[in-house]
């Protein structure tokens, strides 16, 4: 009796497979034929964004020996501890389509991968960790809300489990303004100060505008992205405005006003100049943000031999 | 605006924009060797609760069994999402072709019999 035999599907019929599990708005898996753009994409979309996670660690890590309470400290320690871990659970999502995550790290590092512009932006005072937390992560979240249903099925399920953990980094940057609001004027006007530093890089954290953002139609038409930069962009301005309110800060845009007809903020030009000044390198801490993750690697290098000789020695 | 900023950059991944333009390279063989590159890759699973099974939850490098465990309980279960971590080394699991159309699942698509759907009962029969 002889096996049965399968005839091996061309590229066409792969293709055709392909499309059909993404109109169908089913999950792309692991181990499923892909079009090499897609896999290429999603590699350095995802460890573009698990960079940004690490990266991330920095500016708030800065104040975790000078936090006000241990209060703040215990909250700032786990949220930071948070970031490492969304990072973690990022690299795994590339490397089930065949990226190695050491490769992506030593990329960062030389400065072949990036990370988000926000980064590069330096941490002056305890206020600013609650400005990222409230603005920042929100921004974050607006934007990997719709990524929980990205055709990937692990990118998509590495975000449900980071925008689960998101929410705790929103209100407890929230609630730490708050707390600040009703203290000293000295206080509020820290508070202030944060905003205005940190309003304009998080609008531009959602990256170019449609119009000028070519690889966002490929993106949305494979289910990768959901929603376009300045849809998402627009939604943020509006879940924000009445926060700022309820804060009691102003936000630093002169411009920003409801629109009656669409209920919906308009707010001022984004300077898309400096975007491109801080991503292309020039950002106030980029080399400091990368001195200081290459010594993360180099210096702790010992740590990981140490263990890989311990575990060598244990399983003979 | 410059030109140059469209093909540089886009909003990618949640924490925002970055570059992505011809500039940036991608693919370049890795020039460093370290011990940790040669650490397996574990596939983890978590019991959520007691009378749950075991879940797949994602992967991570270790040194050895132990060292997997460990960096499994810190990585995915911050928040009590467990009480018991299974880890396996990924080379070790085996696994069907990935494909609906997989022959592999074709002998069940035609036993329709084997649902209870199958078999019509009177509305008047209870408890069935």
């Amino acid at each position: 009796m002889s096996a049965p035999t399968v005839a091996r599907p061309t590229e066409d019929e792969l293709q055709a497979q392909f499309d059909a599990t993404i109109a169908a708005d089913h999950r792309i898996e692991p181990r499923d034929w892909m079009p090499e753009a897609y896999r290429k994409g999603l590699v350095r979309q995802i460890a573009q964004h698990a960079h940004s996670e690490i990266i991330g660690m920095q500016p708030e890590g800065d104040w975790l020996l000078a936090a006000p309470s241990l209060r703040r400290k215990a909250v700032l320690l786990a949220k930071v501890q948070d970031e490492a871990g969304h990072g973690m659970y990022l690299y795994s999502a590339a490397e089930t389509l065949g990226a190695d995550r050491a490769d992506l790290t030593d990329k960062l590092i030389e400065g072949r991968q990036k990370y988000s512009s926000i980064f590069n932006y330096p941490t002056l005072t305890y206020a600013d960790c609650g400005v990222i937390g409230w603005l920042v992560d929100g921004a974050a979240i607006c934007n990997q809300v719709p990524l929980c249903r990205s055709s990937y099925g692990p990118y998509a399920r590495a975000m449900i489990r980071v925008c689960k953990e998101e929410s705790f980094h929103q209100r407890q940057g929230y609630e730490l303004l708050m707390t600040m609001m009703r203290g000293t004027a000295e206080q509020r006007a820290m508070v202030q100060d944060a905003v205005d530093r940190w309003w304009w890089p998080s609008l531009m954290m959602f990256g170019p505008p449609d119009d000028d953002s070519p690889n966002s139609a490929q993106s949305m038409a494979w289910g990768v992205k959901r929603h376009s930069n300045d849809e998402l962009r627009q939604r943020y301005v509006d879940m924000s405005v009445p926060q700022a309110e309820a804060l009691g800060v102003t936000l630093p845009d002169p411009e920003l006003a409801l629109d009656e007809a669409t209920g919906r903020y308009r707010f001022g030009a984004i300077d898309w100049a400096e975007f491109k000044q801080v991503i292309s390198g020039n950002g106030p801490c980029n080399e400091e943000r990368i001195t200081r993750r290459r010594a993360a690697r180099d210096d702790n290098a010992w740590v990981t031999e140490a263990a890989t000789a311990y575990a060598d020695k244990h399983a003979s | 605006m410059s030109e140059t900023t469209a093909a540089e950059t886009t909003a990618e991944g949640g924490h925002g924009a970055v570059p992505t333009g011809p500039e940036i390279p991608s693919g370049a063989e890795p020039t460093r060797a370290t011990a940790r590159r040669d650490w397996p890759l574990y596939e983890c699973f978590v019991r959520g609760k007691r009378g749950l099974n075991h879940v797949h939850v994602g992967s991570l490098h270790a040194p050895d069994d132990e060292m997997a465990v460990h960096a499994a309980r810190d990585l995915f279960t911050r928040r009590n999402e467990g009480v018991s971590i299974w880890v396996v080394r990924a080379s070790d699991i085996t696994a069907s072709s990935p494909d609906e159309k997989d022959p592999m699942f074709a002998p069940a698509g035609d036993k329709v019999y084997r649902h209870p759907t199958f078999y019509e009962i009177p509305e008047n029969v209870p408890h069935i």
